[in-house]
């Protein structure tokens, strides 16, 4: 099928606006006729729930936590970028939206990414306007950071949850339109399927988490906001709950998941410490502005006590390989380079992967009470969760898994390729091409929710006749009757080995071979080993308990069983793109000093997958990025 | 990095049930390990055992989704101060301390299973009249709002809240006051919140009372127990609004009131 992205005609400045002016509108009474299904209560979920309702539709909500104030949206930690140009240090719109599409490394569609950038200062004043506490100065007015890809203060935040704040807005804007009566809320109930009516998604099947109950919903639209998929690598700094099942069943059921192999690992996390471990906490960005990173130089250094490693026989390789960013280098180079030096066997700490990030230079300049005002809570963290003291000795730090670029394909208007079904937020591809600036999730989450999907899903709605399906449609009994075949099929297996088991199995190879950088035999050999665990699964994992009751195993076993798909599909497209970008990296295509060669030839695509029935031959469908505004360049932080 | 060896007493329970405690043995468990990573450890042997595992609630396990809930050794969150479950390490504990766990008790958080309970009582409250009224797009532009930093700051120490409910787990009474006077709180302290401060704290309240909590007898110990530090200072900001709103409703009278429960 061609891929019609839908962009406006005009210039780019214009696109949004002209669309808006262009966009049908149905009159208030037609609205509440229709009823629209959003799945996940995130950012983006709770944010177009809420507007939804509020235009009029009848809206019914849908998340898997016990309450929609839990989405991991809430674990943001760092700020949201707008430009607002409130700190008059030359932002604007274009300079937003061309930071985005250079950080993206020119993987993004820029129509989108220009609509991102308009209405970012719209989001600012509807977050303050519903009571989130920013930060301020003793004027009153808003403060801002500067974050990483940006040579302006752009960034406003709330403390270190800047998340949690922007969630509980939108929460609150979701409970107005609870309290209302335009939105039902079900929490603590699971999207199993969605379901496909003559060629649209007209609903979805959910299984209630409580009494097991396993239910049909009809919709005229359905909208998935169920975030990213990068627990597929087992640890991340994602939630555990985080899951692919509602992309990847709506990709079973004819929707097009592009770009998979675009994948964000951050350079600051808490490294492994055991085989018990369950998930990798991130520490903050910002700890790279007075910590310093370095490994010994010599392998035989490893073992020792860092305070016995004297000056000449530290390499601070950041520093070393890029003297003007040094330690602030971009997050997927800095991520590299831990990984390069912990592969020469310089790396410290229990099994060889971890650097240091050290701050004893910082406070001897500025003292301890100083450092500790800037960081004393990340501070805390640490040492709640490595028992050390990063006053008294550097941290140890090693990238991991934080947040997925790839998603499911849609157009301008966030609609799928499958007619009806919209995505929004971290669920879609299309705003941060291979690599996503900091502070940037929480202001696509929200544009799309609050200011987007408002308008571009009317052209949608206006060519279907309200409630014109309901699940007494003979799709709804099917997919009703498979969900519950399926659901039974995981505990009537009985085998041997947990869910937990599979999915670190599955996470590990991930990781090795389609993680920090891949190559050509890796990703074979991983597309080889994939298909086999997989059996394995089906034939040999273990569900206790019932399926008529709250089952924590038997949810996990489901996302499991579509990550286990789902990993074959990101290393495909993780082999078929030669090429390196952003968060890909191919180690076969580099410039001899180890940077990351694009090759714009014949790359310069999104790769949207099809699904054929058959997972180890996906279809390719390709949609061409033109760029009009920004010129193709090479990234550099030298 | 040593091995500790502990004897557990969790509380099994389903829906609708009578529930009792279990004695499961712990043993070589990984200092650095999490408490929930502990309990993840005892689930694999139990389901390994052909046992049904220990269900309980918990998701981003870096201590802001507010998700997850035990009551360790007699105290919501466990013994360390300002620390959810899930950030609480099992270097915390000796080998052959025996460590009781169970779910956060209250009349209005009822049992789903073993540790899980439901906290809708809490999305209930919410709903009822936690938020500012303003439509998408209606927002005038942010700075047109100034707010002083210290009114910033005192409503972000409110906004810390995680609605975990370990302030009612932890109150002899079951009040959720702590709670409800937080996110009353934040917004009523704010500019933004001040045309619909009265309907807010009657809604909030009235709604608390209706889903089963108990009065506040000003013993501290939700302060105590709250993993983010929410002073009491609130519930006393709370009971302040709360006798000005009642105050105001009985001049005006019936009518007004109607609306304001709607």
């Amino acid at each position: 099928m061609a891929l019609d992205s839908k962009i406006p005609s005009g210039p780019m400045a214009m696109k949004w606006s002209n669309h808006k002016q262009d966009s049908k509108l149905i009159n208030p009474k037609n609205k509440r006729k229709y009823t629209v299904l959003v799945v996940g209560s995130g950012l983006a979920g709770s944010s177009a729930a809420a507007t939804l309702s509020e235009l009029g539709y009848q809206v019914k909500c849908f998340c898997f936590q016990d309450s929609p104030r839990r989405a991991h949206s809430i674990a943001a930690q760092g700020g949201i970028n707008a430009a607002k140009n409130y700190q008059n240090d030359g932002d604007s719109v274009h300079r937003l939206f061309y930071d985005t599409v250079k950080g993206g490394d020119f993987r993004a569609r820029e129509a989108n990414v220009h609509r991102l950038a308009e209405v970012s200062v719209n989001i600012i004043d509807q977050c303050v306007a519903q009571g989130v506490p920013f930060a301020r100065e003793y004027g009153g007015g808003l403060a801002n950071r500067s974050f990483g890809g940006a040579q302006v203060s752009r960034t406003f935040y709330a403390r270190g949850q800047t998340g949690q704040q922007l969630l509980l807005g939108a929460y609150s804007a979701l409970n107005k339109e609870i309290n209302r009566g335009g939105v039902k809320m079900y929490p603590r109930t699971e999207m199993l399927d969605v379901v496909v009516v003559d060629g649209h998604a007209k609903g979805i099947i959910t299984r209630n988490l409580v009494t097991g109950k396993i239910e049909a919903h009809a919709g005229d639209a359905v909208l998935l906001c169920t975030g990213g998929y990068g627990n597929v690598f087992y640890l991340s700094t994602n939630a555990m709950g985080c899951n692919v099942t509602a992309t990847w069943r709506a990709h079973k059921k004819g929707a097009y998941f592009a770009n998979p192999c675009y994948t964000q690992i951050h350079p600051t996390c808490i490294p492994v410490s055991g085989d018990y471990q369950s998930k990798l906490t991130l520490m903050s960005e910002s700890l790279r502005n007075d910590g310093r990173v370095w490994v010994p130089k010599k392998a035989s250094d490893v073992g020792k006590p860092p305070a016995q490693i004297p000056e000449e026989d530290r390499d601070y390789y950041l520093e070393r390989k890029y003297p003007s960013f040094g330690n602030l280098a971009p997050r997927d180079i800095s991520s590299r380079a831990a990984k390069e030096a912990c592969d020469e066997g310089r790396g410290v700490g229990p099994g060889g992967r971890g650097v240091y990030l050290d701050f004893a230079e910082s406070i001897q300049l500025f003292g301890q009470k100083t450092i500790a005002e800037r960081y004393g809570n990340l501070f805390d963290m640490y040492e709640r969760i490595t028992g050390e003291s990063a006053y008294k000795q550097p941290m140890r730090i090693y990238p991991a898994v934080h947040y997925t670029m790839g998603g499911l394909w849609v157009d301008y208007n966030l609609m799928s390729n499958l007619p009806g079904l919209h995505v929004l937020g971290e669920a879609n591809f299309s705003d941060h091409g291979a690599n996503r600036l900091g502070a940037s999730a929480l202001m696509q989450g929200l544009a799309d929710g609050y200011f987007v999907i408002p308008t571009t899903i009317a052209p949608y709605l206006v060519t279907q006749k309200p409630a014109s399906v309901t699940t007494d449609h003979p799709e709804f009994k099917k997919a009703l009757e498979e969900a519950t075949q399926r659901t039974r099929k995981f505990l009537d297996i009985k085998g041997k080995r947990s869910v937990d088991s599979f999915h670190r199995e599955l996470g590990l190879l991930v990781w090795d071979k389609c993680g920090m950088a891949r190559d050509k035999a890796g990703l074979e050999e991983a597309l080889r080993k994939i298909p086999a665990l997989r059996e394995e699964f089906w034939s040999s994992v273990i569900v206790p308990g019932s399926g008529e009751a709250c089952n924590p195993e038997l949810e996990k076993a489901g996302r499991v069983a579509d990550f286990m798909e789902f990993a074959e599909l990101l290393c495909q497209d993780a082999l078929h793109r030669e090429e390196s970008c952003g968060g890909h990296f191919r180690t076969e295509h580099q410039y001899p000093d180890g940077e990351a060669r694009r090759d714009d030839d014949n790359f310069c695509y999104s790769a949207a997958w099809e699904y054929t029935g058959d997972l180890s031959k996906p279809n390719l469908n390709k949609e061409p990025l033109n760029f009009e505004e920004v010129h193709l360049t090479v990234r550099s932080y030298k | 990095m040593s091995l500790l060896n502990l004897q557990l007493k969790v509380w099994r329970q389903n829906r609708g049930q009578s529930g009792h405690f279990q004695d499961i043995e712990a043993k070589d468990i990984p200092d650095h390990a999490s408490f929930l990573e502990m309990m993840d450890i005892v689930n694999e042997r139990l389901i390994a055992k052909g046992e049904e595992p220990v269900a309980f609630d918990h998701d981003c396990r870096e201590g802001i989704c507010g998700m997850c809930s035990m009551t360790i050794n007699g105290v919501p969150h466990g013994p360390e101060k300002a620390t959810t479950t899930c950030q609480l390490h099992m270097r915390k504990f000796r080998t052959g301390d025996t460590i009781w766990i169970e779910p956060f008790r209250a009349t209005a958080f009822p049992v789903i299973k073993d540790l899980v309970v439901d906290r809708g009582a809490f999305d209930r409250i919410q709903q009822a009249g936690g938020f500012v009224t303003v439509r998408t797009g209606s927002a005038p532009d942010a700075n047109a709002i100034l707010i002083g930093k210290e009114v910033a700051d005192a409503a972000m120490d409110a906004a810390a809240c995680i609605g975990c409910g370990a302030c009612v787990a932890a109150c002899k009474n079951a009040s959720a006051m702590l709670f409800v006077s937080a996110k009353a709180g934040q917004l009523n302290s704010l500019p933004q919140g001040q045309p619909e401060k009265d309907r807010r704290t009657l809604a909030m309240v009235r709604q608390m009372d209706k889903e089963g909590f108990g009065n506040c007898t000003n013993h501290y110990e939700c302060e105590a127990a709250c993993p983010k530090e929410i002073s009491v200072r609130w519930i006393t900001k709370l009971n302040r609004d709360y006798a000005v709103a009642a105050v105001k409703e009985s001049f005006v009278g019936q009518q007004e009131r109607a609306e304001g429960g709607e």
